[in-house]
């Protein structure tokens, strides 16, 4: 969600540069298929694709109808971050940081001691507990989604307790982590799962409960077994739903867990910018920023590539 | 005479939100074996509903509905339905979709390679063989309303319900489905119930057409024979005088005798 807001955030410094309006459909075009700014020279390719007959002239401009903006962007901000780094004394400017960034990445998996590792094995440790806290709450959330959809006497036992303990931070429900497990590695790892099984059960009973009446149908009149229903009716067409809370839940196990992890210390990502902060190495905590946010993009990007593969045309 | 389908003083009322709906009352009807009967009538009127009785889909809330000297109870593969909107799955490919129904009805007598044979017969007879292996979203909403029929040929049905078949498809397709659709008939001698609100359909389809009263509370209005010999064929029916005349009638039935008030 953030890197959209973003990515059409950048994209309207574009479009004054350029009048024509051929420039915003491009523009347009290239918001829609895929608000990732990473991604820029793929989306050039696939314009290109598009027109295989169009004169050299034609594509080159097309090219820089889809670069050019998110460029521009780009520099934009690079631009102002630099002029804001010369006003202040302690904060890092772009060159400084690129300096401190690649020093940084050519060694990322070094290991002196368990407080100091490289980047890498903190990226990686923040990934695993998103992993098996967010794998159990899918254990957990998707058959309770399929138990909640499927019985309204579930859903109405069950849907005052999920709207109480929903809007809830998942934090809060750290000391409770800390208390049960008596550890700061599966604490956090649970503040991962009590924030990733909301949008798990409610998308998955969401699309139990929207089966459409004439799927069901046919496995009416078909006199299709228990198991061929929900093998071949229920689960299928409930899978975009899951797939769609499986994103969701991705997304904010990924926010929820730098913080979470700023709380309990240990190896991690959100430890490592609080590491940081202690030692006042402020470029490393911008590039720690962008790092969470490419990570994240990265795994949103991944799962809308599922969710497409899933996705049955538009029946 | 025996009737496969007997539909005897059935009433189908609905609790909805503003109230009780009666949307049928009194419907008598007798669907003989090998017969192909069509209901017409206004939108809105119960034609849905009806079928849906005898598919089993709903239950009757006065009357009796039995197939084949039995109560109807609920929905069964004697009674194929081709719905709508065809109602295909979408994650499965053609193939899969028919072969679904086929498994269904004759997976426990019959050994694997049989069971195909079955489905390839029946994408073969309304020709879509070459489609076997696309997905629906693939393919035009005429050959997946193929598909929707080669799945319920394929279950061998005694029965086979169609709700407007054809309805959402423009004329040229729909003209070379019914064709289709007489010559599968041809072949199978099935007994055929079928929505329809194409007048010339009726005609050029049924033995029987049943015209339905304007709801609430719709009942049978009057059911007309058609006496054309079969197989059929539009290009002479369209200068044969029985033809006009059932046509005339039922025209006169819908706009005449059932004008519907402008809502
Ligand atoms: N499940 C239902 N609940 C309430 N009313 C219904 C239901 N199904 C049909 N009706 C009503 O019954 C009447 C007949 O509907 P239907 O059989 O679908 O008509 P049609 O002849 O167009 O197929 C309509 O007025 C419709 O609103
Ligand atoms: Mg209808």
């Amino acid at each position: 969600m953030s890197t959209a807001t973003l990515t059409s955030g950048l994209v309207t410094v574009g479009p004054d540069t350029e009048a024509a309006p051929e420039t915003r459909d491009g523009v347009t075009v290239a918001k829609q298929e895929a608000p990732m700014a990473a991604a820029t020279v793929s989306r050039a390719a696939a314009a290109e694709a598009a027109e295989p007959s169009a004169s050299f002239g034609e594509r080159c401009s097309a090219f820089l109808r889809v670069v050019l903006p998110p460029l521009l962007g780009f520099a934009f901000i690079i631009g102002l971050w630099a002029m804001v780094a010369m006003k202040s004394t302690d904060f890092p400017g772009p060159a400084k940081t690129l300096d401190a960034a690649i020093t940084l990445f050519s060694d990322p998996f070094y290991q002196n001691g368990p407080n100091d590792q490289g980047i890498g094995w903190n990226i990686l440790s923040s990934l695993k507990r998103v992993a098996v806290g967010f794998g159990v709450a899918a254990l957990v959330g998707i058959p309770m989604g399929f138990i909640i959809g499927r019985f309204a006497f579930m859903n109405s036992m069950l849907e005052p307790i999920i709207s109480i303990l929903r809007p809830v931070s998942p934090l809060a429900w750290l000391p409770i982590g800390l208390m049960v497990f008596k550890a700061a590695d599966p604490a956090s790892t649970w503040t991962i799962f009590i924030c990733s099984i909301w949008p798990m059960i409610l998308n998955t009973a969401q699309g139990v409960q929207r089966v459409p009446q004439d799927y069901l149908n046919v496995a009416r009149v078909l006199n299709l077994s228990e198991f061929k229903i929900i093998t071949k009716i229920l689960f299928p067409s409930v899978l975009p739903y899951m797939l769609t809370g499986i994103r969701l839940s991705i997304g904010t196990a990924w926010l929820v867990i730098v913080a979470a992890e700023m709380l309990t210390g240990g190896v991690g990502i959100g430890f490592w910018v609080w590491d940081e902060w202690n030692n006042l190495k402020v470029e490393h905590i911008i590039i720690a920023i962008f790092v969470i946010g490419i990570v994240g993009l990265v795994l949103e990007q991944f799962l809308l590539l599922i969710a497409r593969r899933f996705s049955y045309g538009n029946n | 005479m025996n009737a496969i389908v007997k539909v005897e003083n059935v009433g189908m009322t609905f609790d909805t939100k503003k109230g009780r709906f009666v949307a049928l009352q009194n419907v008598n009807l007798q669907i003989r074996q090998g017969e192909v009967v069509s209901l017409i009538g206004h939108s809105g009127c119960g034609k849905s509903t009806l079928l849906n009785l005898i598919a089993g889909l709903t239950l009757p809330t006065s009357g009796a509905m039995i197939c084949n000297g039995r109560e109807i109870a609920g929905p069964g593969p004697e009674r194929a339905v081709v719905f709508q909107n065809h109602s295909l799955l979408p994650w499965l490919t053609c193939f899969e979709n028919v072969h679904l129904a086929v498994e269904r009805v004759f997976g426990a007598k019959e050994g694997k390679d049989k069971l195909k044979a079955r489905t390839n017969a029946a994408l073969e007879m309304v020709h879509m063989s070459h489609a076997a292996q696309k997905m629906p979203h693939e393919i035009s909403g005429g050959m997946k309303q193929r598909i929707g029929i080669a799945r319920a040929f394929a279950m061998e049905p005694k029965i086979l319900l169609m709700d407007e078949p054809f309805g959402a498809l423009d004329a040229l397709t729909r003209a070379s489905l019914q064709d289709e659709l007489i010559g599968v008939m041809e072949k199978t001698g099935a007994t055929v119930v079928m929505v329809t609100h194409d007048v010339d359909e009726a005609v050029l389809l049924s033995d029987r057409v049943v015209m339905m009263t304007n709801g609430p509370a719709a009942t049978i209005g009057e059911i007309l024979e058609v006496k054309l010999a079969k197989p059929r064929d539009r290009l002479q029916l369209a200068h044969d005088p029985h033809f006009a005349e059932c046509r005339a009638a039922i025209l006169e039935f819908l706009y005449q005798k059932q004008m519907k008030k402008a809502a």
